[in-house]
């Protein structure tokens, strides 16, 4: 199957400290993408570069069969490119509610009054349903997670990226999350999620990669990567030739 | 839940109880002539173009996130555009006042173009130099008496109206129905799509941009706006001095230092901030008044006051505290079948 984004050659550095260097991705459509990696590797950069928030020092993205990397965020959104922050970034002074409607109409480029019934079925699918109209200021932790993946599913994504958002849920939390995601995932939505929950992600993903120290070091077969020498190196400390 | 079980309503109770006390109070000003003393009209246009100006102010600032402090620059280009089409092409001044908006907006869309280049301070800062410029090249126009200014001549005022009274009426009601208008399509834009951009720019720009909001024309949008709204309650003011001069009509002070000082005690980035804290600023002016130089002290503790113990301004307490909106704003779902949830 074709790919529906594609990083070619990405190179990034904050000073010096490296967080891609000359990195290639291709991931396909309707794939389940995992990216796990020791903190600080990089990996919520990278998906400031897949949706512009972070320019790459050089290198090329590609999203749909074009060449993405010069357009401002806004516009890779409504071309279908969806994320939830790891750090959520509510509309804190807008209701719940108010919160989906903007990424429903801005993310598709709607009137206002065609998104309210779906905006509000997302945040039944989300659980949120019941605090529509609380500020979003007034949600704890968990439920701005739960918005942070509602509003990236309100843009209606072809891609959709998860940046840690299984962190913190109770085992039973978890597992409807897990749900929920394979849920959108039927829908043929690409997923590409970054998690430190592992069993979470194996749940829900065909292919796993690793990031460290510039450069994606496994990538393959979900099971086989997290077994790997190289991904026991960096979380266990154990040498890959031992 | 189907798709048709809800509903979205703008309004709640207490903005039931806010626009009913906005439409009695319009009604009693709107009679002020009748009750009124000639001194106390003076004072109300005064207080409505400080609201109108503080609430454009916090339009653009508040919401928009842009932080000018050149405002006067349309104050004063406002201005400049009425004594010039009044004094040379013979415009009686009361209609300069919309053209002074038109011509505004569009002076606007090049000088944001050179603005918006900058970011932060720097847009600040640039803001002012603007406003400057505009100053510098108001006093080389000789015709309007450069830098020393110029008056209305006799026979512009006595267009406007034919006596003194009259005069002062007609700009009373003026000022009154430019506040309305202006507020209005306030509450409008911000009930539009635009306000749902806008509100999402105020709260938090970076997942506006990665929500599909195209930040950069919300804000220019809102940039030429206030622009206009400013330049258009710049003209007014100066219809009723009736005298003009670039230091007067581009005073950074009169037309930005108090507006900011009104907005952050009122609440910024609130449509109900900017009119308490006019309240405030001429309750703090009529009973200070007296203390000559320890009155401006006196703005500046009562600013640091408020930012310490309610940063969010006056009205952003009381709006966190009760959950109080005046205005008909918040979009609230309520299901067709039931209590609202
Ligand atoms: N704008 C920035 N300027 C300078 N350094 C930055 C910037 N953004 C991130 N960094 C640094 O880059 C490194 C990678 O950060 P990033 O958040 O991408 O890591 P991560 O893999 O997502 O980590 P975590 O698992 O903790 O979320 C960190 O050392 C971080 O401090
Ligand atoms: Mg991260």
């Amino acid at each position: 199957m074709a790919s529906i984004l594609t990083l070619d050659g990405i190179s990034k550095r904050f000073g010096a400290i490296v967080i891609a260097n000359d990195v290639d991705l291709a991931v396909k459509k309707g794939e389940a993408l995992g990216i796990i990696g020791p903190n600080g590797a990089g990996k919520t950069t990278l998906f400031g570069v897949i949706t512009g928030t972070v320019p790459p020092d050089s290198g090329c993205v590609t999203f749909d069969g074009r060449d993405v990397t010069r357009l401002p965020p806004d516009q890779r959104c409504r071309m279908g490119i969806a994320r939830s922050f790891q750090i959520p970034q509510p509309f804190g002074g807008m209701t719940v509610f108010e919160n989906l409607v903007v990424a429903a109409a801005f993310g598709q480029g709607r009137s206002e009054h065609d998104v309210y019934a779906q905006s509000h079925d997302i945040l039944e699918r989300c659980g949120l349903a019941a605090k529509a109209n609380r500020p979003a200021s007034s949600l704890t932790l968990l439920d701005r997670k739960r918005l942070e993946l509602a509003r990236a599913l309100a843009t209606a994504p072809q891609l959709l990226l998860l940046d840690e958002v299984a962190g913190g849920l109770t085992e039973h939390e978890c597992e409807a999350l897990v749900d929920l995601i394979r849920d959108i995932r039927k829908t043929g939505i690409t997923i590409v999620w970054i998690e430190h929950i592992v069993h979470a992600l194996l749940a829900v993903i065909d292919r796993l990669v690793v990031l460290h120290g510039g450069a994606f070091i496994a990538q393959g077969d979900p099971q086989e990567v997290i077994r790997s020498p190289q991904v026991n190196e960096i979380y266990m400390g154990i040498p890959a030739d031992a | 839940m189907g798709a048709a079980a809800i509903r979205v309503v703008h309004s709640t109770r207490s903005s039931r109880i806010g626009v009913a006390g906005f439409a009695l109070l319009f009604v009693m000003l709107a009679a002020a002539p009748f009750w009124a003393e000639r001194s106390d009209l003076r004072l109300l246009v005064e207080i409505f173009t400080y609201v109108a100006l503080a609430s454009l102010w916090n339009l653009l600032a508040g919401y928009a996130g842009l932080v000018s402090v050149g405002q006067q620059a349309y104050v004063g280009l406002g201005a400049y555009i009425l004594f010039g089409l009044a004094i040379f092409a013979g415009i009686n001044p009361v209609w300069t006042i919309p053209i002074a908006g038109l011509i505004s907006a569009v002076i606007a869309i090049p000088v944001a173009f050179l603005i918006f280049r900058l970011r932060g301070h720097y847009f600040a800062i640039g803001t002012w130099v603007v406003a400057e410029v505009f100053r510098l090249l108001a006093a080389q126009i000789g015709p309007l008496g450069g830098g020393s200014g110029i008056s209305l001549p006799v026979a512009t005022v006595t267009a406007i109206a034919e006596t003194r009274q009259m005069r002062e009426f007609l700009i009373y009601w003026i000022a009154l129905a430019l506040l309305v208008v202006i507020l209005g399509l306030i509450v409008m834009l911000l009930r539009s799509r635009y306000g749902l951009a806008l509100t999402a720019i105020r709260d938090n720009e970076t997942a506006a941009l990665s929500n599909g909001v195209n930040v950069t024309r919300t804000k220019l949008v809102v940039y030429v706006i206030t622009a206009a709204g400013t330049a258009m309650i710049g003209a007014l003011i100066f219809l009723q001095k009736l005298r003009i001069s670039p230091d007067v009509a581009f005073s950074v002070n009169e037309w930005t230092a108090f507006v900011i000082f009104i907005v952050v005690i009122g609440g910024v980035g609130r449509l109900e901030g900017p009119i308490i804290g006019t309240i405030v600023f001429f309750l703090l002016r009529e009973t200070l008044a007296d203390l000559g130089a320890l009155y401006l002290l006196m703005l500046g503790i009562v600013a640091i006051g408020v930012m310490l113990k309610a940063p969010k301004g006056i009205w952003g307490y009381v709006a966190d505290r009760f959950g109080w909106e005046l205005f008909p704003l918040a979009r609230r779902v309520e299901r067709r079948d039931g209590p609202p949830p």
